[in-house]
């Protein structure tokens, strides 16, 4: 319960000196001096100069669990849309299922949505996904909806704090990708409240004080109803 | 077209089928609209429309041009519309693509055929100098229903705008020589006036999806629309323009409560225009 | 074709009032569309521009594609209605040569290797034209960028500075001011108009053009004083985007 005030930073702010301390994410160096390459929030964490990104695409890592919408099934492989510069390739060999040559649309067909872990990020930034994992299946039923994908932390909360108030509120599973897409499935009523929630989350301030505001939003729509 | 998730779309339908919208609103409520006016001082008139979050701006130019042959006694207006890439990542730069002529073209029907500008009191020595007036709109943020949010920024864009006599007054000078009616107008109007305005028509849009329909598509909406319906009425509750888009189709019943709709909003939202122009 | 505007008189007040180092009253808003990832709106004495920002994605068509490094296409549009006379819609020769310079501008800060094989879209709309159009846009641009979280080694800004009120001597001309950010009148009867972009924090040029004409040393101080005025415009690009985004962030 820290009073500290968050930092802004903008990109071409200076941040240190490479001498006493390291550039982080979002940081590059110069003549010796770091700074910041992006919009965001600075953050000081053992000698690192990190800059939280405030905005921005999703960046993606190996291993990141996200959702991922098919763009289109060809020969061998699909393209899938992941909320990413790229599209992302998944192979028929990453998916659980038997699939010939050229019979991809049987599985996977354009706008059904995926659940996917990112299995490779190429020097080229060729991304590749899989379906290969307990986790990962064809998401049917329920709503997908979208978040800044910096946001994602905030919506998951301190040791998923945020996310398991939504949960227990609402009753519904709720699933959320690192490139922002979340995926949540329960009654109609209960979709509602976990969107409007969402919403409230997304353009409300990093405060302190947030998952409260958010308990209390969540108690009355329950009342609401009853 | 865009990639929608058949997800999302399935659930639309799932919601619509108990009667309800993603955001919450009515079948047949339009998302809050906001009419500014005047903000381009360069233009004869000007106006900025939200409805939700589309955004569209239009303005309003002036110039001393020749009339039409066939109608020597009438001002002449042009309609032009711009889905400029600024708005959407869907939109494309370049020259205008079916959508937006046909944007440019209803927006330029409903304000036509209704005779919403008094194009024959802009005629300044017949089968010679008339007014040409300019309408030229801007989507600048797109998130469903540019049809409605087009027509309105015109309308409140011509209801604010003056026709600039100082503006071209070396050149109505000039032309009162040649055109001796030229030096009776400016005698009749030795400053800007407002731009000569008829009561015009209130377009409204509905689009179906999965046997249902509703008011005002957000963008979501739109994304999953079948068939799409514009219908806009006057202050007399006749109908002046109708226009049906895309591949799917509607019943009689289905247009019928459309143009009620239609009908029970377009009262609403002229209430809206006449306070922006202030009427 | 000489004038008989006095642009500017003996006590070196310009037409509108302003001294030959002041620029006209800017205003400048982060993050105004809601499709766009990036966004911007910026008034700069008579200018209204809009800036919108999408990507990085991947560029289309692939013919495009830089397989090393991401694509920067700005793209500089003046509404019709934004002239005194209507000027018709669409790209003419003029702002599709402002479109190029502003987009090599953008390249120089935009840290494009991270994204090979993408296309960053910088939308620039004029509504309001009143001289300085190029450097109010890609200063909205500039923002917008950063606004759309893209990352840059620098946020560009731009600024013009010219020469007025020379007088023709034997067809010579004599005497004139040099001055910052031209006005309308200033840009249509003055004698040398320079705009240029910077990046601020190295001080090196993004964007420079000139006509007229200038002796070396009336260069010299048009440069000078584009740069100040580039400084100062970078003041208000910087307060605009943590203003947009303090209001965000209170306690950890």
């Amino acid at each position: 319960m820290s009073g500290e005030k968050r930092e802004i930073v903008i990109p071409s702010q200076l941040l240190g000196d490479a001498k006493s301390s390291k550039a982080g994410r979002g940081t590059f160096i110069e003549k010796g001096k770091i700074y910041s390459e992006r919009l965001g929030l600075l953050s000081k964490r053992s000698d690192y100069m990190n800059v939280i990104p405030l905005k921005g695409r999703y960046d993606p890592m190996e291993g990141d669990f996200v959702i991922g919408i098919v763009e289109e099934p060809l020969s061998s492989i699909w393209l899938v849309d992941i909320n990413a510069p790229y599209p992302a390739l998944l192979h028929t060999n990453d998916v659980p299922w038997d699939v010939d040559f050229g019979e991809t649309d049987k599985y996977l067909n354009r706008g059904d949505s995926i659940m996917a872990k990112i299995l490779e990020v190429g020097l080229d930034k060729k991304l590749q996904i899989t379906l290969k994992d307990r986790n990962l299946y064809k998401i049917k039923g329920g709503y997908i909806t979208y978040i800044e994908p910096s946001k994602v932390p905030r919506l998951i909360g301190r040791k998923g704090s945020m996310i398991a108030l939504l949960k227990k509120y609402t009753q519904c599973r709720i699933f959320v990708g690192k490139n922002g897409r979340i995926w949540i499935d329960g009654e109609d009523d209960n979709i509602a409240k976990v969107i409007k929630a969402i919403g409230k989350i997304e353009s409300e301030s990093i405060s302190y004080g947030l998952t409260d505001k958010i308990e209390e939003l969540l108690k009355k729509d329950t009342k609401d109803v009853q | 077209m865009a990639l929608t998730s058949s997800i999302k779309r399935d659930y639309l339908y799932n919601l619509a089928k108990n009667g309800k919208r993603v955001d919450g609103r009515k079948f047949d409520e339009f998302r809050d609209i906001k009419i500014e006016t005047g903000l381009i001082s360069k233009a004869e008139g000007s106006a900025r429309v939200k409805i939700g979050n589309t955004q569209v701006i239009a303005g309003i130019k002036m110039d001393i041009g020749d009339p039409y042959p066939d109608s020597p006694d009438k001002g002449v207006m042009i309609t032009a519309a711009e889905l400029i890439p600024l708005a959407s990542p869907d939109f494309e730069s370049g020259p205008p693509r079916e959508n937006a002529i046909e944007l440019a073209r209803v927006v330029d029907r409903g304000i036509r055929e209704s005779e919403v500008i008094g194009l024959d009191k802009l005629c300044m020595e017949s089968g010679e100098k008339i007014w040409l007036v300019f309408i030229d709109i801007h989507i600048i943020d797109f998130d469903g229903n540019l049809f409605d949010a087009a027509s309105l920024a015109a309308l409140a864009a011509l209801f604010n705008t003056a026709v600039p006599i100082e503006r071209l007054r070396p050149t109505l000078e000039k032309l009162q020589e040649k055109f001796p009616s030229v030096k009776g107008y400016l005698e009749e109007h030795p400053k800007d006036y407002q731009l000569p305005m008829n009561e015009p028509p209130i377009s409204c849009t509905s689009v179906k999806f999965n046997d249902v329909v509703v008011l005002d598509p957000s963008l979501d909406e739109e994304e999953i629309a079948e068939a799409r319906l514009t219908v806009a009425t006057d202050k007399n509750g006749d109908i002046r323009a109708m226009q049906k888009g895309l591949d799917g189709s509607f019943t009689v019943e289905e247009i019928k409560k459309i143009i009620n709709v239609s009908l029970d909003n377009g009262r609403e939202i002229r209430i809206k225009l006449d306070k922006s122009t202030g009427k | 074709m000489e004038s008989d505007i006095k642009l500017i008189d003996d006590d070196g007040k310009r037409l509108d009032g302003r001294k030959a180092d002041e620029l006209r009253e800017i205003k400048i808003e982060a993050g105004v569309l809601h499709r766009a990832e990036g966004s911007c709106y910026l008034e700069w004495g008579g200018n209204k521009v809009v800036a919108a920002v999408y990507g990085p994605r991947e560029a289309i068509p692939r013919h495009t594609q830089n397989p090393l490094k991401a694509v920067i296409k700005a793209k500089y549009n003046m509404a019709a209605f934004s002239v005194d006379d209507r000027k018709r819609p669409g790209p003419d020769r003029r702002s599709r040569e402002i479109s190029k310079v502003i987009s090599e501008a953008l390249d120089k800060v935009i840290l494009t290797e991270n994204f090979p094989r993408a296309s960053i879209d910088v939308n620039i709309e004029v509504l309001e034209a009143e001289a300085g159009t190029r450097c109010a846009g890609l200063t909205a641009a500039g923002v917008a960028l950063a606004d759309a979280g893209i990352p840059m080694k620098d946020i560009p800004v731009a600024c013009a500075a010219g020469k007025i009120g020379s007088k023709n001597n034997d067809g010579k001309k004599t005497g004139g001011h040099v001055v910052v950010d031209l006005g309308k009148e200033e840009d249509n009867f003055g004698d040398a108009d320079l705009p240029i972009a910077i990046s601020p924090r190295t001080g090196e040029i993004l964007l420079l053009q000139m006509d007229g004409h200038l002796t070396l040393e009336e260069f010299d101080k048009a440069l000078e004083l584009a740069i100040k005025g580039c400084h100062i415009v970078s003041k208000l690009q910087k307060e605009a985007l943590v203003k947009k985004y303090q209001a965000d962030v209170e306690v950890d």
